[in-house]
């Protein structure tokens, strides 16, 4: 049966149930392996990475397959996808894979193979001169950037991701291509606290936040939300119940106590909480999820506000390249970015990457007392001779 | 070995299948495509072409001229979607603020989840966006496709969609972006009765799982994580599509405890392989290893010259409880000590591997900082036997929806209510005892909550028998 032209196609409105087929769920996932991938299912011994983002797999049957990762946009056209199938059409058999983090891989079974695909794949560029699919984002190097939707498609974001992303990808192609970091470096994206890209545990995470508390749309409010639902919502308790002077029902917001998290937005749409001035970007860092080593890590947050500075966002550009730089500098081989943070210390963290630290770095959030420091085990940087003069402990 | 699905699958031919022509689909040059303008001005978006790395702007612009030039009838929603997707991105750089009105009540018929609408709050502008809603297709597990299926996919979203979409989502799912009301039925249809796809989730349900690559393309994966995804997905539709849980729930599953999908800080349910006998070991490697035969770290680190391989120094002391040593010039591990992190193996993936006997740990209640703070999933079960069809997983599975759906308030995530409720109360759920396992450190202030049952004699006691001995 061919897809359908029809307007509606065989889809009857006029009676919806028929013939309606649900809870089918995924397809099957054997059936796209290529047949070397099911051939060799549970039975690899191990990998090489042969270059940046060229990898081997070696089977105990002595079949060996060749992986070319390459960096891909999150948001893409058919027009893209037809492209990556026509490449997997010419050297894959028809077969490809995206990762988790938005890369391409495309596979092969011979080196022959392998190289004629590598130089087709960094022969297409776009007409204005981007590459379509660079190679690399494997090992010790910054992999592809994972992200939100932002102002594409998302109806509560702080700052937008698809731009952010290619911005910061353009400062760090270098790392991409590479692989001369101490240790990976995840890079992740989420264009407001809701994130949906659990950006939370990452190297590097580039955060939209938004600094205004909510505007109240008294008029309509109460027509459009569940008050009771509008203040259950507050993390904090700032939403309580108001009447406008005509007597409509509606909400007021204690405004010292929002913590712009956004969540009373997410339950009624009546308290927008975007603003060009007040939104723009949080960057934390030394987060991982891998066991590696050491046990997984949460970021923290090292930078509390840089601007929306659309398209392109050079504060933040030069930000994280100041941290990456920094870490490639002065981290031992293995040290992840959070590893290297701790055992330096943050304060020089801060004195090494050149980054402010300000008083909206410190928790004040519920149970801040585990981020204490309890302890005169310290390092002096220029921070710490700051307080001392202030305190009229020193000239 | 092989992996059977649930129901016999259709082959998908793209020849057979599809709606454009070759004509159609290469209906441009590249000329064209250089001379090409955007009927909205659009500088910031011409910027983002420039540089190294893929431009998703010069992508658009490519399916937008495409659409420019396909005839009237050949696509169900209007022309200038992606033109006019691409002047909406600009006019919120212009007012630094979003232009998508909050949410909308659309879907189809059935189900909960799996379409989120979306509309504009500038319909004037830019008119053929208006509607614009989501639909989430759920991935073939681990992301594995061929490219018939892919066309055809490609077909059907340009003709009754945007021909935009994510691949993919930050969940998993293939996101489509964009088409109207009057369209979401006409897709579902031709995915269910065309190509035997069913969408994901969306809401207070079951969220699209995912996996990583596991055993098909990775030495270290210690479960078959694309059977068990695919397995849960399919025996847990109902929860997938018809929201009646408290909020979202994900179940993430990684092959071993590198993490490649992230399931400790993003699923309500980590599943992550492991094994419980010892590191497999090749002695004769790992003098490869030493001698510099063979690459250490499987080529990761090779942009930079960081000197000759030192096992001592990047293995051996790097072990995260010491429990490695070289005698006699063997590498011997005390594999009772070992924590499988990962790391020797990482380094010397030809010589070390994880063990054979293997399963997987279960962690419990991770989830982003909306709404108590992020949490990382909690160790709740050390090792899990992993066999279809996963009765013991499913088991432990319905004990955890039954308390929470019971208990949890509306939009509290598993972690929270484990929280709330304390982990006491979440081992009683899963009737498993305690282990000192589940935490870094035993509790330092002395605050027990502790039962009735607990205590001696019970907490019934008369004041009379008490005065008796006291005076008032």
């Amino acid at each position: 049966m061919a897809l359908s032209t029809e307007k509606l196609g065989r889809y009857n409105p006029d009676k919806p149930m028929e013939n309606r087929i649900t809870d089918l769920g995924p397809r099957h996932f054997w059936q796209y392996f290529p047949p070397i991938i099911q051939k060799n299912y549970g039975k690899w011994l191990y990998h090489e990475i042969l270059e940046s983002g060229v990898l081997v797999h070696v089977s105990e049957t002595g079949d060996k397959v060749y992986t070319i990762r390459c960096g891909g946009c999150r948001f893409m056209t058919v027009q893209n996808i037809r492209e990556i199938c026509e490449i997997a059409d010419k050297h894959c058999d028809g077969y490809v894979r995206f990762t988790t983090r938005n890369n391409i891989e495309f596979m092969v079974d011979t080196p022959e193979k392998m190289e004629a695909l590598k130089k087709d794949l960094m022969s297409r560029k776009h007409v204005s001169g981007s590459y379509k699919f660079p190679i690399g984002g494997t090992g010790a190097g910054v992999t592809n950037i994972v992200h939100t939707q932002g102002y594409i498609h998302c109806h509560t974001p702080a700052t937008d991701a698809s731009s952010m992303v290619k911005a910061v990808m353009d400062d760090l192609f270098d790392y991409f291509q590479g692989m001369t970091l101490p240790a990976q470096v995840r890079v992740s994206m989420a264009c407001c606290l809701n994130m949906c890209g659990a950006v939370h545990c990452s190297d590097i995470a580039l955060l939209g936040y938004h600094r205004k508390p909510p505007i109240v749309d008294d008029e309509v409010l109460g027509g459009v939300c569940e008050i009771p639902l509008v203040i259950a919502s507050c993390p904090t308790g700032a939403i309580s119940p108001s009447k406008t002077e005509d007597g409509k029902k509606t909400v007021k917001i204690k405004e010292e106590r929002c913590m712009f998290c956004g969540n009373c937005y997410t339950m009624c749409s009546a308290v927008p909480l975007t603003d060009k001035e007040g939104d723009g970007v949080t960057i934390l860092a030394g987060g991982k999820i891998s066991n590696r080593i050491t046990t997984p890590k949460f970021s923290k947050v090292v930078v509390p506000f840089l601007p929306n500075n659309f398209p392109r966002f050079p504060e933040v550009c030069d930000t994280v390249k100041r941290i990456v730089e920094a870490y490639a500098a002065d981290a031992n081989k293995y040290e992840r970015l959070g590893d290297w943070a701790e055992r330096i210390g943050w304060e020089k963290f801060f004195e090494k990457c050149d980054i402010p630290f300000t008083e909206h770095l410190i928790d004040d959030y519920r149970l801040s007392y585990d981020t204490y420091r309890t302890s005169t085990q310290f390092k002096y940087t220029e921070a710490a001779w700051e307080v001392s003069r202030a305190a009229g402990g020193i000239e | 070995m092989a992996f059977e699905p649930k129901e016999p699958q259709k082959k998908l031919k793209y020849k057979e299948l599809r709606i454009y022509s070759d004509e159609e689909l290469n209906n441009y040059t590249e000329e064209e495509l250089k001379d090409f303008k955007c009927k909205h001005d659009i500088p910031d978006l011409d910027e983002l072409e420039k540089g190294p790395w893929p431009s998703f702007v010069a992508d658009a612009k490519r399916e937008a001229l495409h659409r420019r030039k396909l005839a009237e009838d050949r696509m169900m929603v209007g022309r200038d979607v992606v033109e006019d997707l691409m002047g909406i991105l600009q006019l919120s750089f212009d007012h630094g603020e979003t232009h998508w009105k909050h949410g909308g009540i659309v879907g189809v018929f059935g189900y909960g989840g799996g379409v989120i609408g979306r509309y504009s709050d500038v319909p004037e502008q830019f008119p053929s966006i208006v509607h614009f809603h989501t639909l989430r297709v759920n991935q073939p597990n681990s992301k594995f496709y061929n490219t018939d299926y892919l066309r055809t996919l490609c077909d059907l979203w340009e003709y009754r969609g945007s021909g935009m979409l994510n691949m993919h989502g930050s969940t998993g799912d293939i996101i489509f972006l964009g088409t109207t009301t009057e369209q979401l039925e006409p897709v579902f249809y031709e995915l269910g009765h065309v190509l035997q796809q069913d969408l994901g989730g969306s809401g207070s349900n079951l969220r699209t799982p995912s996996c990583c690559l596991g055993k098909a393309r990775c030495e270290w994966s210690c479960i078959d994580t694309q059977d068990m995804c695919y397995e849960l997905t399919h025996f847990y539709q109902d929860e997938l599509h018809r929201p009646a849980f408290p909020y979202k729930f994900k179940f993430k599953f990684d092959g071993c405890p590198n993490g490649c999908v992230a399931s400790i800080a993003r699923a309500d349910m980590s599943f992550i392989g492991t094994w419980k006998d010892n590191i497999r070991i090749d002695q004769e490697a790992v003098q490869a290893y030493i001698g510099g035969e063979l690459k250490p770290n499987a080529g990761a680190h090779s942009g930079r010259d960081w000197g000759k391989f030192d096992i001592q120094k990047e293995v051996i002391n790097l072990c995260p409880t010491k429990c490695m040593w070289m005698e006699d010039g063997k590498l011997m591990i005390d594999n009772k000590e070992c924590v499988r992190c990962m790391h020797c193996i990482n380094v010397m993936p030809r010589a070390l591997r994880p063990g054979s006997d293997t399963g997987c740990s279960i962690l419990c209640g991770g989830k982003a900082p909306i709404l108590e703070g992020a949490q990382m999933s909690m160790l709740t079960i050390p090792f899990m036997k992993c066999e279809p069809p996963y009765d013991n997983i499913k088991d432990v599975v319905d004990k955890i929806w039954d308390w929470w759906m019971e208990e949890g308030r509306n939009r509290e995530r598993l972690g929270e209510l484990i929280q709330r409720h304390g982990v006491p109360k979440f081992l009683e759920i899963l009737d498993i005892p305690p282990m000192p396992q589940m935490v870094t450190e035993p509790r330092s202030n002395p605050y027990i909550f502790w039962k009735e049952e607990d205590v001696e004699g019970g907490w019934k006691r008369s004041i009379e028998d008490y005065r008796a001995r006291h005076k008032r």
